[in-house]
């Protein structure tokens, strides 16, 4: 039988109409925004000044300590201004304005499309350059990925998992990454496993991908260290923890890291960022981005230079659509809403989605009605409306010990609700004030 | 021009389910069993059903408008059910007036002064049928002539009320088994009794739907249905002599309607699956208590009651699988 995860999940309409569209490189744009805060950890430190000329590939901003990430320049031209400037958190940041001129890069950056297999680093090494590349997790999460290829101490890791899933309705840039650059991401899984010294790895893809499906078992034919897992269509098997239970059967305890059942998890486009890293010497400063939306004119997956303001994108899938109410930075389970289209594309971005108006307003509120589907989909097996109303009554003793900390934030009992209660928006009220509550324990 | 858009939490879809859709996806399907009740009782179902559903919608509304002041919700549909269910817990013959006091302790006494929709902890539609049968124990307990395949077949009882009073009088079942409707009359619902619960293949029916369409899920009306049969296996293997057979028990007394539509009632049961599937094997057990030593024939609604009573409980004690709820597997300890 084919596997899933076990506890909870919902099927939310796929709605993937760039499904069919191949990756389109966008017009460069003429002038960037770069925020040197594009990772979760320390914002990086910008080394460049104004005036300075840069090329594609560059460092502008260093890495600020372990949990942090190298910046690079996603043009060529000059550097107008290190000032603060609109994200999509809303809240003005800091970051690099470039005005573009030609597109020169970096003279150690092989821009050929040959598809380079052979791999003579060893482990340390291509550590080394996944770093310097400011590579992070490029799901929407972008915790930087050399942190996460360092076991903790007394830990080791078994088995790397690639997360082909992309679960989240509308977007499809994983997929047509699978479809037009498997090649690479084959290579990519090596450079991973070498850097992570294992000798499996399993790449997780929903089996509403046939072709992707098809095509990496294609390419991995022959061998047998790398295998393609078909997953049952369930949100959110791309949550860290259910892909590994759906994977491995493995459960990662309550509060521990992947690493803690040995599995080390990566998605798509973060692999092939490390293909480009390792075997191109490029730094990750281009990312597919896939724009879409109902009454999108012609939905697209754009490969995109960082910086670039998602007005330019929407411009050339059409243009904003009339009846636009909403616009999603990410997929719209999980994606943030953005009140502004001048904000830039970053590492984490993986969508642009705009929103009909009569979609974007949320229902009227209802009692609770006691049904219990919030508590049968959610995939942690909490009680979505305990910790709602725990949340709203400041409980926050009952609220951890319900585990609210345990809340991925993958949004099926706000999706479920009939009552169309606002669940998610409380329990993340509650695991912040919880969250906090924890911190100044433990201190 | 700068366009203004939503600004809101993840996730920004929603499932479209509706409290209003789940509310008329239950009333329809209990449209089989009004549907043979009219075939059974003629248009007195269609007016006790009109009465019951009136005065539950009626003293809703006037409830939220007058006594809460606050905007009336009656078309959620919660009220209209209540009025339904009751509907289909009284003999077709009970007088309208009786069957509005019903309503008004339904809404008025159950639902209501808890808080309305979503708070009461009992069924209103069953605290409504059980103050009844205290009320008025004559009209709730005579049954009225059913009409089938064109011969009027006059009942007094229902097969449980036979039953009771047969082996009170000691009579052994075997013996008494004649004088009680065949399996099949019994699985199509040829007998008298209350108003919707006669018919065991329209109330499955309406199951069956409630079930594809995910309104409610398997482990009530299976647990319910599983430890009655189990239950009362294990007394009728002992003494066939003194115990009547699971599959009687199963058919009669409204245990398909309690099992499949008032146990499954949102508001009153439990929260999680294992909680679910206790609580209606507490439902089955006290039903086949109560039918076998209890004062009354059936017992279906006072045992739904009583576990309504330790959802509560349940809810604290019982939690859900949880995910990460394990001991760590790999070499990393
Ligand atoms: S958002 Fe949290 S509580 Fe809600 S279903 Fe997901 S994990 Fe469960
Ligand atoms: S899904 Fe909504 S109505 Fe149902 S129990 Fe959860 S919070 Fe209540």
């Amino acid at each position: 039988m084919i596997k899933t995860f076990k506890i909870g999940g919902v099927h939310p309409a796929e709605n993937k109409l760039s499904a069919e569209k191949a990756i389109e490189v966008l017009a460069l744009p003429k002038s960037v925004f770069i925020p040197v805060g594009q990772h979760i950890g320390a914002p990086a430190e910008a080394v460049v000044q104004k005036g300075d000329q840069v090329k594609a590939g560059q460092l502008i901003a260093r890495s600020s300590g372990f949990v942090s990430a190298n910046i690079h320049s996603s043009v060529s031209g000059t550097v107008k201004k290190i000032d603060i400037g609109p994200d999509t958190s809303g809240y003005p940041k800091k970051g690099v304005y470039i005005d573009v001129e030609d597109d020169i890069w970096d003279e150690q950056i092989d821009r050929s499309s040959e598809v380079k297999t052979e791999i003579s680093l060893d482990s340390a090494a291509i550590l080394a350059k996944i770093q310097d590349a400011g590579i992070v997790g490029l799901g929407g999460a972008t915790f930087p990925t050399h942190v996460k290829l360092v076991p903790p101490k007394g830990m080791k890791a078994e088995v790397l998992l690639i997360n082909g899933v992309e679960c989240e309705p509308y977007l499809t840039s994983d997929h047509r990454m699978m479809l037009e650059h498997g090649a690479e991401l084959v290579v990519g899984v090596q450079l991973l496993m070498k850097a992570l010294n294992v000798t499996r790895a399993a790449i997780g893809i929903e089996n509403n991908k046939p072709d992707a499906i098809e095509k990496m078992k294609d390419l991995l034919a022959g061998q047998n260290t790398i295998s393609v897992m078909p997953l049952q269509v369930k949100y959110p098997q791309g949550g860290e923890k259910q892909l590994i239970k759906a994977v491995t059967g493995r459960e990662v305890p309550s509060g521990a890291l992947p690493i803690s059942v040995g599995v080390v998890v990566t998605n798509i486009a973060t692999t092939f960022a490390v293909y480009e890293a390792v075997q191109k010497n490029k730094p990750l400063f281009e990312r597919i981005v896939t724009v879409t939306g109902k009454s999108v004119q012609n939905p697209s997956n754009f490969k995109v230079r960082i910086g670039t303001a998602i007005s330019q994108l929407i411009e050339a899938a059409g243009g904003l659509p009339e009846n636009c109410g909403k616009i999603i930075n990410g997929g719209p389970m999980m994606g943030k809403a953005v009140a502004n289209i001048e904000i830039p594309v970053t590492k984490g971005t993986s969508g642009i989605l705009m929103m009909p108006e009569k979609e974007a307003k949320r229902r009227a509120v209802m009692p609770c009605i006691r049904c219990s589907r919030c508590v049968s989909v959610c995939p942690m097996g909490l009680e979505p409306f305990l910790l709602m109303t725990v949340s709203e009554k400041q409980i926050w003793e009952t609220a951890e010990n319900e585990r609210i900390m345990d809340c991925i934030e993958c949004g099926s009992c706000s999706y479920t609700c009939p009552a169309n209660r606002p669940l998610l928006d409380y329990i993340r009220l509650g695991k912040g004030k919880v969250g906090a509550l924890i911190r100044t324990r433990k201190q | 021009m700068t366009k203004l858009f939503t600004i809101s939490p993840s996730p920004h879809i929603h499932s479209g389910d509706s409290v209003n859709k789940i509310m008329y996806s239950v009333i329809l399907a209990l449209l089989p069993a009004f549907i043979w009740a009219v075939v059974m009782f003629g248009l007195d179902s269609v007016r006790v059903t009109l009465v019951a559903v009136a005065a539950c919608v009626a003293f809703e509304y006037l409830i939220q408008k007058y006594i809460l002041q606050k905007t009336p919700q009656i078309t959620d549909g919660s009220a209209a059910l209540t009025g339904v269910l009751l509907a289909f817990n009284v003999p077709a013959s009970i007088p309208s007036w009786m069957l509005i006091v019903g309503a008004l302790v339904a809404i008025g006494i159950a639902k209501m002064p808890f808080g309305g929709l979503g708070n009461n902890p009992f069924n209103p539609a069953l605290v409504g049928r059980v103050f009844m049968l205290i009320s008025f124990p004559v009209q709730m307990t005579s049954w009225p002539a059913i009409h089938s395949a064109g011969v009027d077949a006059i009942t007094t009882a229902t097969p449980l009320a036979i039953l009771k009073e047969g082996i009170k009088n000691g009579q052994p079942v075997a013996e008494l088994y004649k004088s009680l409707p065949a399996n099949m009359d019994l699985f199509l619902g040829n007998m008298s009794g209350s108003l919707g619960e006669i018919s065991v293949i329209a109330l499955l029916i309406g199951g069956i739907f409630l079930l594809v369409r995910k309104i409610i899920t398997w482990h009530i009306p299976v647990s319910v249905l599983v430890s009655s049969a189990i239950f009362s296996g294990i007394f009728w293997v002992i003494d066939p002599g003194k115990y009547t057979d699971p599959i009687f028990q199963l058919m009669t007394g409204g245990l398909i309607l309690g099992a499949f539509f008032m146990a499954t009632d949102m508001v009153t049961s439990p929260m999680n699956a294992k909680a679910q599937l206790l609580f209606g094997a507490g439902i089955g057990m006290l039903t086949i208590t109560i039918r076998f030593w209890g004062a009354y024939p059936e017992g279906v609604s006072f045992a739904i009651l009583i576990m309504n009573a330790l959802v509560p409980l349940l809810n604290r004690f019982i939690k859900p699988k949880r995910f990460g709820e394990v001991k760590i597997q790999s070499i990393n300890g």
